[in-house]
């Protein structure tokens, strides 16, 4: 039972609200010696691992410290002297070094952008069907996890992101509309459209999750 | 549905305190516009500005689907006065094109304790429910436009508020919905 994330885009595509709720935080550190026994390369403005996928690092894995001092796009931020990651990591000098990889995580920015594609597919999907009068997707699976989505008649859609194996996510979305209907509408300074920041909210929707997973959904 | 019982129960507040706090938001505005007409405008703004809030909560209650007849609307209108204000009205005097029906309220939660005073007998008292109808409709894509024919406050035997379906708002029909 893992409930990833929520997210709510508004009626206009727009992305309202969204809520990590269970991340996994994927962070491994070690010292090394020369040569590197991982290749990395720097693309976005990021370290990220091209090859060389052992001992808990993956390929895509970002650079995230090195010897301790965070990594910030290709400059390692040390108190005194700035230096270049690659500069550094090819210099034998510099080894044993001490790194550390992990998973990239999501900015806001990129979670708005997502959520503005996911709506045009949505909108394909209704349009591709050979049948009448089709909803938009519904659920999108991958190996690791199921999309879920439900639009409300007034063309709001509440996403959920769970594991795979999460059963009674219908079940869950539609409780989370009730919150939404109660916590965020009724909320007098919450305006229609606009970023849901209503902490009556979020913390309805915290113990919601929390107890789902608990105790499954069909307790809720 | 799961929440209907204990939980929603919990939510249900005194009729009394919501006419009287409905009464002073009526006489707030008489003092501040001075003119009923403006009054009773300000009114279907507030209903409507309500209505297009109120419209997830019901939808979210219900888990009713989309209209596809004013029949349906109606059914749905009707049962939307019960759970808000806990009246029934009845619905009757169907148009003959099906697009036109009226609510008759046998007593209504708004008017109790109220007589008008003679200085506005043009004042559409519970006029916040056209409002209301008006954005809730148009959060589902429908619009239609009510207004007051009896009044019991105007000395009818009962309210009746007519119901008028204009239009489905074809283009804000959210896709995978039409």
């Amino acid at each position: 039972m893992v409930i990833y994330s929520v997210y709510i885009v508004s009626k206009s595509g727009g992305l309202i609200f969204n809520y990590d709720h269970n991340i996994p935080k994927i962070e491994t550190e070690k010292t090394y010696s020369f040569p590197l026994e991982h290749k990395l390369v720097y693309q976005n403005k990021q370290v990220v691992v091209a090859f060389g996928q052992r001992n808990g690092v993956n390929v895509g894995h970002l650079l995230l410290a090195v010897n301790g001092f965070p990594v910030n796009g290709r400059t390692i931020e040390e108190d005194k002297n700035p230096r270049d990651v690659f500069e550094v990591l090819e210099n034998p000098e510099n080894y044993p070094i001490n790194l550390k990889f992990g998973r990239s995580k999501m900015s806001t920015n990129e979670k708005i952008f997502l959520a503005s594609m996911f709506y045009p597919l949505f909108a394909i999907a209704s349009q591709l069907s050979p049948q009448p009068r089709t909803s938009g997707i519904q659920i999108l699976e991958a190996d690791t996890f199921h999309l879920h989505c439900f639009q409300t008649l007034t063309g709001v859609k509440f996403m959920l992101i769970v594991e795979p194996s999460q059963t009674g996510a219908d079940l869950l979305l539609h409780r989370i509309y009730e919150l939404y209907a109660d916590y965020a509408l009724k909320n007098p300074f919450y305006s229609l459209e606009m970023p849901i920041r209503c902490d009556l909210f979020e913390s309805n929707l915290q113990n919601l999750l929390d107890q789902s997973e608990k105790a499954g959904i069909s307790s809720v | 549905m799961s929440r209907q019982g204990a939980r929603l129960d919990a939510k249900r507040v005194n009729s009394e305190l919501f006419t009287l706090t409905y009464g002073t938001l009526v006489a707030q505005l008489l003092k501040d516009y001075e003119n009923v007409d403006e009054v009773n405008k300000q009114l279907e703004r507030m209903g409507y500005n309500i209505g297009i809030r109120l419209i997830e909560d019901y939808l979210a209650r219900t888990g009713s689907g989309r209209c596809y007849d004013f029949k349906d609307t109606a059914e749905k209108i009707q049962a939307g006065f019960r759970i808000f204000l806990g009246v029934s009205p009845q619905i009757t005097n169907w148009g003959a094109g099906g697009d036109e029906f009226s609510l008759v309220f046998e007593s209504n939660p708004l008017t109790e304790f109220v007589e008008l005073p003679d200085h506005c007998l043009n004042l559409k008292y519970c006029n916040i429910l056209a409002g209301v109808l008006r954005g809730a409709c148009e959060m589902v894509q429908m619009e239609v436009t009510s207004w007051f024919v009896q009044d019991q406050l105007k000395g009818d035997n009962v309210t009746e508020l007519r119901v008028k379906f204009i239009k489905r708002l074809e283009d804000a029909i959210p896709a995978g919905e039409d």
